[in-house]
């Protein structure tokens, strides 16, 4: 445990030192920025039109959960380039500069250091996936005063979705040079993608085949389905019978696809872990 | 406690159909310098990387400090400077020594003076809160070489040291090699640079093509010292009065002089062959001594077949 933390500790160092961090807060900053400015301008609109016009309260709230649905959105790309970015030179890049040398013949085991570098990107996302999300929540509430339903579970799927790709991007690092990694997990991102908007349409529409092609995608790659579950449980309850966007959800996943994430997750550290043991360096 | 620091048997290593390593099998002695050496792509970093658990060996056995391959524990022991390496440069020389000092486990006291101690002698003191970016090549090899050392280890491994370091860097490798030795450090040295090593070894190793052709001890093998002299004239009579002090009595043209080379027992006969000389009257401008050249051995060992790597 000692050996993770020191690692862990020596990852957020890199992370600061690579000027990662940094970057991710001044987008991160601005993007809040941006979005509070918007928003509030929104709901001026919106407020003044009340007083002139007929526009009932109702629909202005509706088009607010909209726009902060979309803030949420946002995020959740965020999140995932976070998640697959971060830590994708981090096994990769070690080896080939040969740094790596020095650590694994350190007295610790391998799967220490893979498992503190885990760690560390890890929270490294948590916090920023906190921030972003929450920042986007704490303007929506400020600026309207409106409350969307189930954050905490929403945020806590998309740190699930961000877990996935985390784990993907490390397990990719142990075999794979930086650039093959990086097209490969996010080739499989797009592939869930793509796969989720599908399954909705193919549920809408009550066509089977393209149901099941999303639900198999989900299998193969469990992120978009983590993020219609936060969004289905962070939109505003009128919303889901607008329209499909990528946030009204008409096809919920079930528990058994979160078990899946989760499995999915040990599994693929596992598989990690083992790929990182038993290879030359 | 056995006394060998390394024992091997029979190590091989092929990457697909590449043999990097044929069949490695030798002795380190506990406390002592050993030189492996042998040309570019003789197999020497694959030999080393298998011993430190970082390349599986396709078979063969070995034992480092006693304990087989892959030991995590027993690797406390040991240090290790990589060939090539780039090392965390967003740390400055101390951040980056006490990491891997805490890697190693060594307690945080005993940590701090240890840095010190050891900035001090490979020369980085004053550099120490500089960040390794701003490093040149000499520093950077030379703050990896102190981390190799950062655990005090009982064994250290050292991928061609002097590689990137100015003719100062190298003095200072060498000498920090002759004290590792005096404070009873094996040092296991990969080099195909060989005038450092004469000074330094033990014994070595000469390795070729992925195999050991030869294990020797240096004070066994050079079994003596060559004199070198240059004379202001010498003839037929004077080399064979020469002869009366050692064997292989040579003489070659060299400008003005005439050079003069012979092997002798030991030192000792270095003022005998001074004052013979001038009582025959000789002109002397220069009287040397030193080993026999390990670079000559080592083309010898190597054979007329080996080309640059
Ligand atoms: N990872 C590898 N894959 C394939 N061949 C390798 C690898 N590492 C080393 N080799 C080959 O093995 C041989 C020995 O290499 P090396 O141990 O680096 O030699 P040295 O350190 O003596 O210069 C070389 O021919 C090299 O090309
Ligand atoms: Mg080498």
């Amino acid at each position: 445990m000692n050996g993770i933390l020191t690692i862990a500790h020596l990852t957020f160092h890199e992370a600061k030192g690579r000027r990662v961090v940094l970057a991710a807060l001044i987008l991160g900053a601005a993007f809040l920025l941006i979005f509070a400015i918007g928003f509030h301008q929104i709901y001026q609109d919106g407020v003044a039109n009340n007083h002139l016009s007929i526009m009932p309260r109702v629909e202005q709230r509706v088009g607010l959960g909209f726009v902060a649905m979309a803030g949420l959105y946002a995020v959740n790309f965020l999140v995932v380039m976070m998640a697959v970015l971060t830590p994708i030179d981090t096994l990769s890049g070690d080896i080939r500069s040969g740094t790596i040398q020095t650590l694994v013949t350190k007295p610790i085991h391998r799967e220490t250091i893979l498992l503190g570098k885990w760690l560390a990107f890890w929270i490294i996302l948590a916090v920023y996936l906190v921030m972003m999300a929450g920042g986007v929540l704490l303007i929506v509430y400020a600026v309207s005063g409106i409350q969307l339903p189930d954050a905490p579970t929403g945020i806590a799927f998309m740190l699930l979705e961000g877990t996935v790709l985390l784990t993907l991007s490390i397990l990719g690092g142990t075999r794979l040079s930086t650039l093959a990694n990086g097209v490969t997990v996010l080739g499989l991102y797009a592939l869930a993608f793509i796969g989720g908007w599908m399954e909705q349409i193919g549920s809408l529409l009550g066509n089977g085949t393209a149901q099941n092609f999303g639900i198999i995608t989900s299998l193969l790659v469990p992120t978009e389905a983590m993020w219609q579950l936060a969004a289905y449980h962070m939109q505003p309850p009128l919303m889901r019978d607008v329209a499909i966007t990528p946030f009204s959800i008409t096809s919920v996943p079930s528990t058994g696809m979160v078990v899946w994430a989760v499995l999915y997750v040990v599994v693929m550290l596992l598989i990690a872990l083992r790929q990182f043991r038993t290879r030359d360096l | 406690m056995t006394e060998l620091a390394i024992e091997t048997s029979g190590l091989r290593k092929e990457y697909g159909t590449k043999i990097a390593v044929q069949d490695l099998t030798l002795t380190v002695h506990r406390s002592e310098v050993f030189g492996f050496l042998g040309p570019n792509g003789a197999g020497k970093t694959t030999s080393m990387k298998m011993l430190l658990g970082l390349v599986r060996p396709t078979a063969g056995q070995a034992r480092v400090l006693g304990e087989p391959l892959g030991n995590v524990p027993a690797r406390a022991g040991v240090g290790f400077l990589p060939e090539h390496f780039r090392f965390q440069d967003w740390l400055t020389g101390r951040e980056f020594l006490r990491f891997h000092g805490r890697l190693f486990g060594v307690p945080a006291k005993t940590l701090t003076r240890r840095i010190e101690d050891l900035l001090g002698q490979v020369d980085l003191l004053d550099a120490g809160d500089r960040k390794l970016r701003e490093y040149s090549k000499g520093m950077l090899q030379r703050i990896g070489l102190a981390q190799a050392l950062i655990n005090t280890p009982r064994l250290v491994f050292l991928d061609e040291p002097t590689s990137g370091l100015d003719p100062l860097g190298r003095l200072l490798v060498r000498d920090l090699i002759v004290r590792l030795r005096t404070e009873g450090t094996t040092v296991f040295l990969n080099s195909h640079l060989l005038s450092e090593v004469e000074v330094t070894c033990d014994r070595v190793a000469f390795v070729k093509r992925g195999s050991v052709v030869r294990q020797m001890s240096l004070a066994e093998q050079t079994g003596g010292m060559e004199v070198i002299l240059r004379l202001g004239a010498s003839d037929a009579r004077l080399l064979q009065g020469l002869a009366r002090f050692g064997r292989d009595v040579h003489s070659t043209p060299d400008g003005t002089a005439v050079g003069v080379s012979l092997q002798v027992e030991g030192e000792e006969k270095l003022p005998e062959i001074a004052r013979w000389l001038v009582g025959q009257g000789t002109d002397i401008y220069s009287l040397s001594m030193g080993k026999k050249s390990l670079e000559a051995l080592f083309l010898e060992v190597m054979g007329e077949d080996e080309r640059p790597g």
